[in-house]
């Protein structure tokens, strides 16, 4: 992954350091700690998890290598694959709305034409503090049918609004819950790149008179780019990764979402109720696969247009 | 904002300062329309939590028959706060301890090895040093949740679950306060100090513990607050990893008492879950409003790139 790359890795800083011979190995004193559990806690687990992909575990023969027979049972598995197609659709849907929003917001922010632009930025940024699970029980008790708010707001004109818990608006009514959370995040990420845009900048596009919209689109917006892709990348693992939200509606409504709503919650589903080990480890590898090829390419995307 | 420069070591974010010269934006007239439009982002932002906060106070039974976005009838919240404390043996307070310790020693520990690693990668040369650093920076983009069934299947194995070991070492990786480290040590130490240093003679760990810790504070803070909120926060993990309601952290607790509210036949919580809710995210939005700037300068050196 790139996205967060700096253009001066280590080795362009060598010539200011020039390290004495008996130093050569103190970088390793310093990096080891955690380099160990790195490796421990973040790469064994998945070469363990590449690993039991490819056995199975039959009835008959216990457990053998299976060879590759785990990935071509998923890559038909209809329930994997409506599983990723409703993140893809979320993704499609949901992320260009939470960005566009946080960008909005920011960009306003950064205006200086708000009044109290501070409280603003703090109130919109306070749901990120809200735990994922916490912000799912909240929306869901508020879209839920025992005293939720949806079926209260309906009454007050009586009419009884559909149902967000419903086949239907299930997916919409995450994508509402993952955006409360989300846009004051991403809208900091995006007022902090707005913040070190030198002042020069402005001085010049307003000797030359330009407009706010002018200035938004030639100065601003350029300036956001990396931020942007920052923003997008992580938005896309965040979509293709949806789990807590999903978990804890579960129990609003078993039928909608099954065991297999996201592919995150069909591993865990396989793992929990079905014990199926070999096939859950097949999931989550073949998922964090598929996460790793569209960020990557959705970023040469965004950097191909960038240059 | 002044503050956002104190917070960030002086470079960090970019060469470039922050600073607005002459050019004074506070000289444009405020748009009443603006604020308008965004007084409804405020509202949607803030409305779920005063309804959290406006039914945490309710009694079970009038959750259902009041107003749900005023308060009403009987002022329960203390009583609520009570019986959420003092449920089923205390379990509220256990995982409160429990949620405690994770956040402790996980992303006080995380936060730690992330600025031994940053300042060793930043400051040092030694061999294998570009291999270290792609790791890193590949497994920046690498989320929890993907690793949360791995890790599972693993620990499961050699029999690292359900105790606590197995949310704790988990957390104490973070390749994102590893690199945020690397850039703070870059931009806020100056090598000339740690030469003048070793020329007097210090050992390398003196200076770290002396002179390292010492500048690298601001970031260190940084570091800490995002990890503090990521196991505060962790649910995958815990959920999948514990079995035995003893080591659960709040967030696998609260969904439990949900859990068990929502199901037919036992008893519902409801007035519980919320006021557990409202107690979970009060000492977790203090940190945030408290530590406010050092967010800034944490996002702004992750994802402006140099």
């Amino acid at each position: 992954m790139t996205v967060l790359s700096a253009d001066s890795p280590p080795r362009s800083r060598k010539s200011e350091l020039r390290p004495r011979r008996r130093r050569k190995w103190t970088g390793w004193g310093f990096v080891s700690p955690f380099l160990l559990v790195f490796l421990f806690a973040m790469v064994a687990p998945v070469g363990y998890a590449i690993y039991l992909s490819l056995f199975q575990d039959k009835l008959i023969g216990g457990n053998r290598f299976a060879g590759l027979a785990n990935y071509t049972q998923a890559l038909t598995d209809s329930q994997f694959w409506t599983g990723f197609g409703r993140v893809s659709l979320f993704l499609v849907v949901q992320v260009p709305v939470m960005l566009i929003l946080a960008l909005a917001v920011a960009l306003a922010i950064d205006s200086a034409r708000l009044h109290w632009a501070p409280l603003y930025r703090i109130s919109i940024f306070l749901p990120y503090a809200v735990p994922a699970v916490v912000g799912a029980l909240m929306w869901g008790f508020i879209y839920g049918n025992q005293f939720g708010l949806v079926a209260e707001i309906g009454g007050w004109f009586h009419t009884t609004l559909p149902n967000p818990l419903d086949n239907t608006l299930m997916l919409p009514a995450i994508g509402n819950i993952v955006t409360w959370e989300y846009i004051g995040y991403n809208m900091l990420i995006f007022y902090s790149a707005l913040r070190v845009i030198p002042g020069e900048l402005y001085e010049a596009a307003e000797l030359d008179n330009a407009s706010q919209w002018r200035i938004i689109w030639h100065i601003k917006l350029p300036a956001l780019r990396p931020a942007i892709m920052v923003a997008t990348v992580f938005s896309i693992i965040g979509s293709f990764q949806l789990f807590t939200e999903p978990s804890v509606l579960y129990f609003l409504n078993k039928d909608v979402i099954g065991s297999a709503y996201t592919p995150n919650w069909y591993a865990y589903s396989l793992s929990f109720n079905g014990q199926e080990y070999n096939y859950s480890a097949t999931i989550a590898i073949l998922m964090g696969l598929l996460t790793v090829i569209v960020a990557y390419v959705v970023q040469r995307i965004g950097q191909r247009k960038g240059a | 904002m002044a503050a956002t420069e104190t917070a960030a070591p002086p470079r960090a974010a970019r060469p470039a300062r922050p600073v607005r010269g002459a050019w004074n934006p506070n000289r444009r007239p405020k748009s009443k329309t603006l604020t308008l439009v965004m007084t409804l982002g405020l509202v949607y932002s803030l409305l779920p939590l005063f309804w959290l906060l406006v039914n945490s106070s309710k009694t079970q039974a009038n959750l259902f028959t009041t107003n749900g976005l005023w308060f009403g009838g009987h002022f329960a919240l203390l009583d609520n706060i009570q019986q959420t404390l003092t449920y089923n043996g205390d379990e509220f307070l256990r995982w409160f301890g429990n949620t405690m310790l994770y956040v402790v020693v996980g992303a006080g520990g995380a936060t730690f090895l992330a600025t031994l690693g940053g300042y060793g990668l930043a400051k040092f040369d030694f061999p294998g040093k570009r291999g270290v650093f792609a790791l890193v920076l590949g497994a920046v983009a690498v989320p929890s949740t993907a690793l949360a069934v791995p890790t599972f299947l693993m620990f499961s194995k050699i029999g690292l679950v359900n105790n606590p070991w197995g949310i704790i070492i988990p957390s104490l990786v973070n390749p994102f306060g590893l690199y945020l480290m690397w850039i703070f040590s870059r931009d806020a130490i100056p090598n000339e100090l740690l030469e003048a240093a070793r020329v007097d003679g210090a050992r390398e760990w003196r200076i770290f513990f002396s002179i390292t810790l010492r500048l690298l504070r601001p970031g260190m803070i940084t570091v800490l607050l995002f990890a503090v909120v990521a196991t505060w926060n962790n649910y995958f993990l815990p959920l999948i990893m514990l079995n035995d309601p003893k080591w659960y952290p709040l967030t696998v607790g609260l969904n439990q008492w949900n859990a068990q509210s929502q199901t037919a036949g036992s008893t519902p919580i409801f007035n519980l879950v919320l006021t557990g809710s409202l107690l979970m995210i009060v000492p977790i939005m203090i940190v945030f409003l408290v530590m406010q700037r050092y967010w800034q300068s944490g996002l702004a050196a992750g994802s402006v790139k140099q």
